[in-house]
């Protein structure tokens, strides 16, 4: 069968490594089962802690009938990652891992990942899928900001943006006056790299007189390792012209490339014919049905090294039942704004930083440099956001910055219902991240 | 005949104020004159200085957010009545003061106010009429050295 069976028909050209992405229901349900019932196998006999939990249930390989019988698996976590490091839960012998990476962990010790050449060729799979979505070809010239290294960021894309064939400048993060002068002069086409590290680029640019929409050519960005609002994307959107992507992905799964959005932003698609999607009750650990929110889990149908049954991702989402007008039979799930490590309880009310974010954003003139500080006062959970100034922000008097503060804190207020203080903190001030950026400081946590 | 005034973001920390004035010491940049309002979180420091571009474009390249406003500047008799004077024109003008500060000259017996208004033409065509001594760059700065 041509891989271009399935995508013959659709409007936009269809890049042949999407083909998967339109693959029939009933024979994507047919294939993953054939994958989880080889995984299970493959789990159950290498990874004896799988095993004993397995056993502890009265579950065997054999009993995985259908795709509903993952149920009866048991879930995978992060603790077990810690608890069995480095290698408890590598599912193959160290002559066939050719790659590791880590992760920060709970503790003081990483999480430990080992690639099988199969799980390299599988997450580059996903990941020339994700920027094939976002409409990345073999013509482009692909800036890669992420980290290279331990972090998936880097080396994910990179073998995504050189798998497609693009002309992948592996520059890694850092350096900004570096980045902005290879842009320009390179005449890059694509930029990867944190949603945070991109506006620092934005705005260190701005300094130098550099207008993103003339002087680049920069045309799609893709965004991730981060959570980031709607209202986030639209600002980068209008102070470049690129189009801003969301690709999603762990470390544990594998990295970027398990999901990504189309052109219609109606959630992300997830590569499930190699991470099998589901939602929880974080509570009661009970599957919930397509359309429901709460904890996204994956499996992932098709890793050797390290494999996960039923990994729980502690990002809250929820699958949707309508079809994406793209096309893709691939199942969807929403963007995550959160996730429930993320969480804040403040005075009794649960606060994530991504509401913030929103509210602040609906202030057309805040540029997204915050910092959300929680501490004591007495018994009471304090909150305070301090927010950069900026050019368009920074009046001459007092009344006007008054003003702002009183808006600021009127717009977090109405979404989070509890009131905040607004700091005004001068320009540039913040640290500025280059991976991953730390938008919280719990000050309760050291009480 | 209005003069520019470039205004800075202060956070209410010690030695924030100190970092601006050596960043234009170090650029060889003269404060003519300088006014701070402050709230309890922050403060706004508003400076006369002659190059002001170049001051902009230091601070800048410090790191500030920089704000060139245009503001008015009118000389009156350094002696007691001597600002009334001048309110009591912007008053019957209609003019509102959106801030003001006032300074003296190292010599002579002047002083200069220096105004924000919410209508800085109208002020200054009251101010001429009234035979006002309204100072453009050239008058200020000449009278600073």
């Amino acid at each position: 069968m041509s891989l271009f069976e399935y995508a013959h028909d659709l409007d936009t050209p269809v890049h042949p490594v999407s083909a998967p992405d339109y693959m029939p229901v009933e024979q994507l349900r047919a294939l993953q089962l054939h994958r989880l019932q080889g995984l299970v196998r493959r789990v159950y006999d290498n990874v004896p802690l799988t095993r004993k939990r397995m056993d502890e249930r009265g579950v065997r390989p054999e009993h995985i009938k259908s795709l509903k019988d993952i149920a009866l698996l048991p879930f995978s976590m992060k603790t077990d990652l810690r608890d069995e490091y480095p290698f408890g839960l590598f599912a193959s012998p160290m002559n066939d891992i050719v790659r590791f990476h880590c992760s920060s962990g709970t503790t003081g010790k990483p999480i430990v990942i080992g690639n099988t050449q199969n799980d390299i060729l599988v997450w580059q799979n996903g990941c020339m899928r994700a920027l094939a979505m976002c409409g990345v070809r073999s013509s482009d010239v692909m800036q890669v900001a992420y980290g290279y290294g331990l972090f998936t960021g880097g080396l994910g894309l990179h073998y995504g943006g050189e798998g497609l064939g693009c002309a992948v400048l592996p520059i890694s993060g850092g350096n900004t006056d570096r980045q902005l002068m290879l842009m320009k002069d390179l005449g890059v086409t694509v930029i990867a790299c944190t949603p945070s590290y991109f506006l620092h680029l934005i705005d260190e640019g701005m300094k130098k007189g550099i207008n993103f929409k003339t002087d680049m050519k920069l045309k799609h960005g893709i965004f991730g390792a981060e959570p980031w609002t709607e209202e986030m994307r639209s600002k980068i959107e209008s102070l470049t012209g690129i189009t801003a992507h969301d690709i999603y992905g762990l470390t544990e799964i594998s990295g970027p490339g398990v999901a990504n959005d189309c052109q219609y932003r109606r959630g992300l698609h997830i590569f499930e014919d190699h991470f099998y999607p589901e939602i929880i009750d974080p509570e009661t650990l009970e599957p919930l049905p397509d359309g429901e929110k709460g904890e996204l889990v994956f499996t992932t149908l098709t890793r050797t090294g390290t494999p996960m049954l039923r990994y729980r991702t502690r990002d809250l989402s929820r699958i949707y039942t309508e079809k994406c007008p793209c096309g893709r039979t691939i199942r969807t799930f929403e963007r995550i704004s959160a996730r429930s490590d993320d969480m804040l309880i403040i005075r009794g009310v649960n606060v994530f930083p991504s509401q913030i974010e929103a509210g602040l954003m609906s202030i057309d003139s805040v540029l997204p440099h915050y910092h959300i500080v929680v501490d004591k006062e007495g018994d009471l959970d304090s909150l305070e956001i301090k927010v950069e100034v900026t050019a368009e922000t920074l009046s001459d008097d007092i009344k006007s910055l008054e003003a702002l503060r009183a808006r600021i804190s009127h717009a977090v207020q109405r979404i989070i219902n509890i009131s905040a203080k607004i700091t005004l903190i001068e320009p540039h001030t913040l640290p500025r991240s280059e991976g991953k950026i730390k938008r919280v400081t719990d000050l309760r946590k050291k009480a | 005949m209005k003069i520019k005034q470039i205004s800075l973001f202060l956070e209410n920390k010690p030695g924030h104020l100190n970092a601006i004035c050596r960043t234009l010491a170090e650029s060889g940049i003269n404060i003519v004159t300088l006014s701070l309002a402050d709230t309890q979180q922050f403060g706004i420091v508003r400076l006369i200085v002659e190059e002001w571009q170049k001051a902009k474009e230091v601070l800048e390249a410090a790191g500030y957010v920089v704000n060139v406003r245009e503001v008015v500047a009118a000389a009156v008799a350094d002696r007691p009545g001597g600002m009334a004077e001048i309110l009591d024109v912007i008053g019957k003008a209609g003019v509102n003061i959106e801030y003001m500060y006032a300074f003296t000259f190292r010599h002579g017996k002047e002083a200069v106010l220096v105004f924000r208004f919410d209508n800085p033409d109208r002020a200054i065509d009251a101010l001429k009429t009234a035979g006002r001594d309204v100072l453009d760059a050239v008058a200020l700065f000449s009278k600073s050295k």
